[in-house]
């Protein structure tokens, strides 16, 4: 009963937050919208027993991909009127593609009994103790190739966007630390009717 | 056990290349950047290679899989990576470090090791996972080497080009590695294997199939995959260049090798469609595409789309002569393609770096040495013999032939003629004609030896190409493809 209403609870927010992430105004709205929808979609994942796929949820999408959408809409110069413009030619399409999308759910949904079962649940183990079990030990070379494959990317973005470039100030701690008082401050007694000329 | 002597045995190169990599990034992180940094930085890495390729002479030959069957080696894999090591080698060798091209950074090291370390795993993958892993940690680095020159707009739409195809053909390659998955059950390739040559090959395990072709077709540039191909070598920084043409395609066409051979050998009437297309497409596309090519490293983009679709023709008959054939097609094609990139790479006017056809005009005069050798390779190359693309192209053909692809060799023989055009307009640009102004007087002694070393092994290939023939002839007899030797 009460898994029922919280199922009712996280799908209705998801499919409302889904509809205002394209209906809304404002991009920053749109974004936080999609935030919203991720996080209900983890609460399904955790009534589906799937709770190592509703953190992964949480922590990518949230925490990494809705975050960096954030930043680029925040940070785009984006014209918003523009950018409703193409509603209406583009409305076909998504309609058609929707429909499309609506009469495969439909199609599964009158044909369940047809479908292939659904994959065993194990009970012994939670599934994320079952990843661990396997992640570090039978597959781990392949969680070492990862952090290779991270390496690279860190190694790549910062090879191609660092730049030694000239008539740039930068900030020189140990330059800063070096300068005493007398070499800084001077302090001058100024005549009044006269200015002073700086060295 | 995981780490037996067993493991770390079968993995050494790989091992080398991962230590040494790393070292690299801490030694680019303290040395500074004076000009003899830099050099201690490249000679670190030459060493890697050295013992990397070392180590290979002490790797088992016959078969075994490590890694909870996730990594694989066997005697033709291993030759596969002795190629690789040596290509990155020589690659690494010719980067001179007073020119610059946007390659001198000490990263520029540290990258090419990791793309070779990950063609490495590609060429040893046994899991549809550790196939997309290698490949990913080969890609990379190499996006991030071809946009490497910031300075240059050119090497930048190469970059981003190169990474936009490049996650396409990922896109595509994973879409089929999850269907194969689905169908059969099973990421791990003898698994795989063994439930198609049960159950035959379901249609959900052909379009990922088809898929996951496609996806390495990109990796190689084979035609209608190639689109990437021509401005990535124009844009990229030639030593970035010289190492696309030599290391990478050996380890996706073995690793195509592999899934054709080994994985699916029991549905080889199904790929075996898509490997002729591909080398029908790739051939043509690489012998009319060229002709109008003014820019040599343009020319030489689709000059290799063309050999992709010769080594592609072997590879279509579907037998052991034919993967033998690859074999010998792909040593061949490191050397032609080392030694080409060698002069390419040392054109230059007032010290400014010239890719134009028309600055090699006059070259006979000015360098005899370089256009002997330019010679030596653009006949190679068309498949005249003695020389070393002529047995390469005669090996893949004939295994053709012999797997009754009677047209598809024709075709192949008939391109080969229009390839030899734009060939031999070289050698006519080099000998007959004037230059307006001689190419500068220098000759860095790496490439210099470069040069001489891939001029001897295609000069004097029939000297070796008996032995080579029976290598590969023994450790093709593994694949469980028909053989008809």
């Amino acid at each position: 009963m009460i898994e029922s209403l919280f199922f009712y609870l996280f799908a209705s927010i998801t499919c409302l937050s889904g509809l205002m992430v394209i209906s809304s105004r404002n991009p920053v709205h749109s974004v936080l919208f999609l935030i919203l929808a991720f996080f209900n979609a983890a609460g399904l994942f955790v009534l589906l027993g799937a709770e190592f796929l509703a953190m992964l949820l949480v922590v990518v999408y949230v925490g990494a991909v809705a975050v960096l959408f954030l930043f680029v809409v925040m940070m785009l110069d984006i014209n918003y009127a523009e950018l409703r413009d193409g509603f209406q030619r583009y409305l076909p399409l998504g309609l058609g593609v929707g429909g499309l999308l609506l009469i495969e759910i439909l199609f599964v949904f009158f044909n369940s009994e047809n479908m292939p079962q659904t994959a065993p649940v194990l009970n012994e183990v939670s599934n994320t103790r079952a990843l661990g079990l396997v992640l570090y030990t039978d597959y781990i070379y392949l969680f070492q190739l990862a952090g290779l494959i991270l390496l690279v990317a860190m190694i790549g973005a910062i090879t191609l966007t660092l730049r030694k470039r000239e008539n740039v100030r930068r900030q020189s701690i140990s330059k800063q630390n070096e300068r005493s008082r007398e070499e800084s401050i001077e302090i001058v007694s100024v005549t009044s009717g006269s200015g002073i000329r700086s060295k | 056990m995981l780490f037996t002597q067993m493991t770390f045995q079968a993995a050494l190169p790989e091992y080398v290349l991962v230590i040494v990599s790393l070292g690299l990034v801490l030694m680019a992180a303290f040395v500074g950047e004076s000009s003899n940094a830099k050099k201690m930085v490249r000679l670190v890495a030459l060493v890697g290679y050295a013992i990397a390729f070392a180590t290979i002479f002490i790797l088992p030959s016959e078969s075994q899989s490590i890694y909870m069957g996730l990594f694989k080696v066997d005697g033709l894999l291993v030759y596969m990576k002795a190629l690789v090591l040596l290509g990155a080698f020589f690659a690494c060798f010719m980067v001179n470090d007073d020119w610059s091209d946007g390659v001198e950074k000490p990263e520029y090291q540290v990258l090419i090791m990791l793309a070779t370390l990950g063609m490495l795993l590609m060429i040893s993958a046994n899991d549809l996972i550790s196939l997309y892993m290698g490949l990913e940690l080969q890609s990379l680095p190499l996006y991030v080497i071809a946009a490497m020159n910031t300075k240059s707009l050119k090497s930048s739409e190469a970059g981003l080009k190169y990474f936009l195809l490049g996650a396409l053909s990922s896109g595509m390659l994973l879409y089929g590695a999850s269907l194969i998955y689905g169908f059969t059950g099973s990421t791990q390739f003898d698994e795989i294997a063994s439930v198609i040559s049960q159950n035959g090959a379901s249609s959900g395990v052909i379009i990922g199939l088809v898929f996951l072709l496609s996806g390495l077709a990109f990796k190689i540039s084979a035609a209608p995959f190639h689109m990437w191909i021509p401005d990535v070598y124009e844009g990229s920084p030639t030593p970035v260049t010289a190492l696309f043409a030599i290391a990478p395609k050996v380890a996706a066409i073995t690793l195509l090798l592999n899934v054709t051979h080994v994985v699916f050998a029991d549905a080889r009437l199904e790929w075996m469609q898509v490997i002729i297309a591909l080398s029908v497409a790739s051939m043509l596309l690489g012998a009319f595409g060229a002709i109008m090519q003014k820019d040599l490293k343009r020319m030489m983009a689709y000059s290799s789309i063309a050999h992709m679709g010769y080594a592609l023709a072997g590879l279509a008959a579907g037998t052991q002569q034919g993967a033998a054939g690859v074999m010998i097609y792909m040593t061949t094609y490191i050397f032609m393609g080392a030694g080409t990139f060698a002069i390419i790479l040392m054109m230059r006017r007032d010290g400014v770096p010239v890719q134009k056809l028309s600055d090699l005009s006059g070259l006979s005069s000015s360098h005899p040495y370089w256009a002997f050798g330019l010679m030596i390779f653009m006949f190679s190359m068309a498949g005249i013999p003695p020389l070393a693309g002529f047995f390469a192209k005669w090996y893949v053909f004939l295994a053709a032939v012999n797997a009754g692809l009677i047209p598809l060799a024709v075709i192949g023989v008939l391109t080969s003629v229009v390839g030899a055009f734009y060939y031999l307009r070289i050698i006519k640009l080099m000998y007959f004609e004037d230059a307006d102004s001689p190419l500068d007087k220098i000759a860095p002694k790496e490439n210099v030896i470069i040069l001489s070393i891939s001029l001897l092994v295609t000069v004097l290939f029939f000297f070796i190409i008996g032995s080579l023939r029976e290598w590969t002839y023994f450790v093709v007899q593994s694949l469980p493809v028909s053989g008809s030797l």
